[in-house]
């Protein structure tokens, strides 16, 4: 076969086609004989085992989703459970009329064009058996009202099904988040024999950190169907294991304190004990009812929410970012101190306004006429703005951005939810990579006084106020402060320490912190409408200029329109000694912090430290009524 | 091993030779005509139980086998000269039409094969099932065999472009049947052993690239043909039911309409892709022996087709086009019953649906032509 032919030769090429196509049929036929094979293998050999299989695969595994984690504040009043929701149910094969009765249901409950929707395409796609939902949440009239009138209909059926519920609603939006049904985006996400059966997913907040714990195990039923696949009798059944129960370090009435301290205004309120990081209220106004997006929320409602200008969505409290305004002095202090640019006692006058050796420009105080001979405790006191522009600049933005990222500027806290944003802590590299600019002299004045591009967050700001209370050492701020495995008791959870901000001297932290005291019990003090607390309090009153005012111009707070008027800030820790609340609330467009952020901040520490004191008020009221 | 052949079949040649009756005239060839209606029918039965009853899905199906049956005889009657010319002719059109596929194709299932051309989509693959095949013995039919390096580097260039193509739709086991089409003409023109050889180390080495290239359910595939209980809920799930199907059914079976895992919706794809699992179920090892005996008497009657055909071209396509068909039967039941990985392909002439079947009618008109229009003078 090998020998080379140069004329074709037909005969020996067919000769070698019949060999090759001999070596094809025997090929074929072992093919197809490996395949006989293997039948008699399954068929005859192992018959007796894929018999019994065959037998037992008249079991169905039905998935039994487990019960979601509960949440409590951390009193141990609920605010995240389970409530039975009454689910409308329609059985297509046991309906003759199926659009006749869709037309009489809509009578007796709200049906709207979206529930129809989902309904046919729900529909069409399992067998006519199967039970499929119209409506998730009857109310409990239109169920009474349906229970009234069941036997009109055939086929249809109310069940009652665990529905998530949000008992504080706006209070706790943005920190909870909320449950809604699982999306296809979601799918990928999760685990695939964990969530069957599992129709909710946690999307935000608490909800969506936590998600894993909250979740559960997965309960699986063996049910034996008849041949049709109705299922008959249950034969086996492993219960699911319910998610842990959270504990929130959130105090609801502390919460409810500084919802209502805000008032109508747009704002943010976080409050932190500076021993532990527990946050113990956390408020960003206005909010939004999360059990709007538990079943699903209606195109209208979501574009109503979804443009409203206050931005009710918006989570302020860790996604804001503000200026700092004047806030940011207490940190540039101890900077000063730390870098021995300033003592306690050295002083620097104050005209009015500030120049850099180079340049025309003025910087303007907030007061006109100046402070005159200012020292630490005065320029803290009274905000003295020429003082701080004066240290920035001797300070330079390299140590300015070096010395405040110890505190967590610019970095986020950590918090265990995942949407907290970070600020901007800006530097030379910043600039240079964000503008592609080199940093300009006037820049490093106004951060001085937290104005240009220095951005905090309402969190980061409380933690670092919580942070100058506890003199240097830091905690990791955090929502959930136990948890509970399905019936046993909450164990307390630990979250990974901070590094402290350790001082050269720690008489630069009392310093500071006597200074502070002085913004609030201080003759001049620029929180001294709230000095008249029965507790020692450490503050420093900020206001952040939404826009820019040319050197020359005046502002003028009539003249400007709502949105465009500064933000008043304002941070605080109490008792000024040993601290157990620390305190930031920033009031959009609130003017002066200390007439309208201050007296906020002052409610909430109140409701924290006086707390048995204003119980025993409560408790007196109440018996007299 | 030849003259036990000649002795199987030889009876109706003679009958043939002697009285060329009415289906030679319509140039039909009744062995091949008798295994196809018997292959159809018993299709058609297992159908009925598998489509759970439903007489329409029957219906429809019959119009398929219809369409089928006409394209064969239709087929039939091109004599293998006018194949030969149009053989090159066929094989561009293909290429570019899958070429065109790549660019505008209309993606179904996450992979590009379609081709709308307003009225019907069109699988240019299909075409080319055929026309490799052609092509090949085309190419291979004036040269002296077993070819010489040059022929075989163009033909295997020329198996390589289509099946690249089409395995980037991603349709691999369409890539596999073209790729194993083209592959059967040059083996069957009497590629040298040490060149095949040579492509089997080829092939092994191009394996870890194709893994690389494949998206991962493809992958999912060949990892759950090796280990099915991998994932029992998910990709296993279809092996695991039908060899429960399968294994459950016995000697005789269940009896027809009395397939429990077929008829409690256990058994994924069944009017489909997964339908011998039904026949195993119901009719046991009886009717699976039958079955894979009818598809190896088909093969082996288009085999010996094939040897007695006078030409080169006629051979190589005759023998490709049955070739072909065995790696449909072999690939189908071979996967079902968990011998290979699950790829996609239909068990021929009883899967319901499935663009194939047309073109597996055609390639049997093909072997009746080239088996009918024999000149008869020729020494047999």
């Amino acid at each position: 076969m090998a020998r080379r032919v140069h004329i074709k030769d037909h005969h020996a090429e067919a000769r070698l086609f019949a060999r090759r196509a001999g070596l094809a049929a025997l090929a074929a036929t072992l093919a197809l004989g490996a395949v006989a094979a293997r039948l008699v293998q399954l068929q005859v050999l192992d018959h007796e085992r894929y018999s019994t299989l065959s037998r037992e695969n008249r079991v169905r595994l039905v998935p039994l989703p487990p019960p979601r984690g509960l949440i409590f504040d951390r009193n141990g009043v609920p605010v995240a459970e389970n409530r039975p929701a009454y689910r409308l149910e329609l059985v297509p094969e046991e309906i003759t009329d199926l659009e006749g009765t869709l037309a009489r249901l809509a009578r007796i409950v709200d049906l709207r064009p979206l529930d129809i929707e989902r309904f046919r395409a729900l529909a069409a796609r399992k067998p006519p058996f199967e039970a499929i939902p119209l409506r998730l949440r009857l109310s409990e009239a239109e169920a009474a009202r349906f229970a009234v009138h069941r036997h009109e209909f055939p086929g249809v059926d109310i069940t009652v099904r665990p529905a998530r519920r949000y008992p504080a609603g706006p209070l706790l939006a943005h920190v909870l988040g909320y449950v809604a049904r699982i999306d296809a985006d979601d799918l990928e996400a999760l685990d695939p024999v964990q969530y069957r059966g599992t129709s909710h997913v946690g999307k935000l907040g608490i909800e969506r950190a936590y998600e894993p714990a909250l979740h559960g195990q997965v309960g699986m039923q063996q049910v034996e169907v008849n041949a049709q696949g109705r299922a008959l009798r249950v034969l086996e059944r492993t219960p699911p294991r319910p998610g842990r129960s959270l504990w929130l370090s959130i105090d609801l009435r502390l919460q409810r304190v500084a919802q209502d301290a805000l008032g109508e205004a747009n704002g943010a309120v976080v409050a932190i004990d500076p021993r532990t990081g527990e946050v113990l209220a956390l408020v960003s106004a206005p909010a939004y009812d999360p059990n709007l997006f538990v079943d699903g929320i209606d195109p209208d409602t979501y574009r109503a929410l979804a443009h409203d200008p206050d931005r009710p969505l918006f989570n302020r409290a860790l996604r804001g970012r503000y200026p700092p305004g004047s806030t940011i002095k207490p940190f540039m202090a101890l900077a000063g101190l730390e870098y021995e640019l300033i003592g306690p006692h050295t002083t620097r006058y104050c005209p009015g306004w500030f120049m850099l050796p180079i340049g025309e420009r003025r910087y303007r105080d907030w007061k006109r006429d100046g402070h005159g001979v200012t020292d630490l405790r005065k320029a803290i006191a009274e905000s003295c703005d020429v003082y701080f522009y004066d240290l920035a600049v001797r300070l330079g933005i390299d140590r300015i951005h070096g010395f405040l990222a110890r505190f967590g500027f610019g970095a986020g806290t950590g918090l265990d939810v995942a949407e907290e944003a970070a600020g901007l802590l800006p530097s030379r590299a910043w600039k240079r990579r964000a503008r592609g600019q080199p940093w300009f002299p006037g820049e490093t004045v106004i951060t001085g006084i937290g104005q240009g591009y220095l951005l905090v967050t309402p969190m980061e700001l409380a933690a670092a106020t919580a942070t100058l209370a506890t003199r240097g050492r830091r905690q990791r701020p955090h929502l959930v402060r136990a948890m509970a495995e399905p019936g046993a008791p909450p164990h307390p959870l630990a979250f990974a320490p901070v590094e402290p901000v350790r001082l050269a001297r720690p008489d630069r932290w009392e310093a500071v912190v006597h200074a502070m005291e002085a913004v609030v019990h201080g003759r001049h003090g620029t929180a001294r409408g709230i000095a008249d607390a029965p507790y020692r309090i450490a503050g420093k009153t900020g206001t952040a200029q939404v826009f820019g005012l040319a050197e020359d111009q005046e502002y003028d707070p009539q003249t400007l329109a709502e949105r465009l008027r500064d933000h008043a800030l304002f941070i605080a820790f109490a008792p000024a000694d040993a601290p157990r609340i620390a305190v930031a609330v920033i009031v959009e467009n609130g003017g002066s912090g200390g007439a309208v952020a201050a007296p906020v901040a002052r409610k909430v520490m109140d409701a924290w430290l006086l707390r048995d004191r204003a119980a025993q008020e409560e408790a007196g009221r109440g018996g007299g009524a | 091993m030849n003259g036990g052949r000649a002795g199987l079949l030889g009876p109706d040649e003679t009958l043939a030779r002697r009285r060329p009756g009415l289906l030679a005239r319509a140039h039909l060839d009744l062995p091949l005509l008798a295994g196809l209606t018997a292959v159809a029918g018993l299709g058609l039965v297992v159908l009925y139980s598998a489509a759970g009853e439903r007489m329409e899905v029957v219906a429809r199906q019959l119009v398929r086998l219809g369409i089928g049956f006409g394209v064969m005889v239709a087929a039939a009657q091109v004599p293998p000269a006018a194949l030969r010319r149009w053989a090159p002719w066929l094989y561009g059109l293909g290429v570019v039409l899958l070429a065109a596929v790549m660019t505008v194709g209309e993606t179904g299932k996450g992979a590009q094969r379609w081709l709308d051309l307003g009225l019907v989509r069109f699988q240019p693959s299909e075409l080319m099932k055929l026309a490799l095949p052609l092509v090949v013995a085309w190419h291979l039919a004036d040269a002296h065999l077993p070819p010489d390096a040059r022929r075989v580097l163009a033909a295997a260039a020329a198996i390589a472009v289509p099946v690249t193509l089409i395995a980037l739709q991603p349709d691999l086991g369409t890539a596999l049947v073209v790729g194993a089409a083209g592959f059967f003409a040059l083996f069957l023109a009497g590629l040298r052993w040490r060149w095949l050889a040579g492509l089997g180390l080829a092939a092994a080495a191009g394996a870890p690239a194709l893994w690389h290239f494949m998206h991962d359910y493809q992958r999912a595939r060949v990892l759950t043909f090796l280990d099915p209980e991998r994932d029992p809920l998910g990709a296993g799930y279809h092996i695991i039911q039908s060899k429960i199907a399968i294994g459950s059914g016995g000697l005789f079976g269940k009896g027809w309409l009395h397939g429990t895992q077929a008829h409690l919706e256990f058994l994924p794809e069944r009017a489909t892709d997964f339908i011998f699992a039904v026949l195993g179920e119901e009719f046991g090892l009886t009717g699976t022996v039958t079955l894979l005996a009818l598809y190896l008497f088909l093969v082996l009657r288009g085999l010996h087709i094939a040897a007695r055909a006078q030409d080169t071209f006629a051979r190589l396509t005759a023998g490709a086009v049955s070739l072909t068909f065995l790696v449909y039967a072999f690939v189908n039941t071979g996967m079902v019953t968990g011998l290979l990985p699950v790829v996609g392909l239909p068990l021929p002439l009883v899967s319901y649906g499935g663009t194939s079947l047309v073109t597996m009618m055609a390639g049997f008109g093909i072997l009746m032509s080239v088996h009918t229009h024999r000149k008869l003078l020729s020494p047999s």
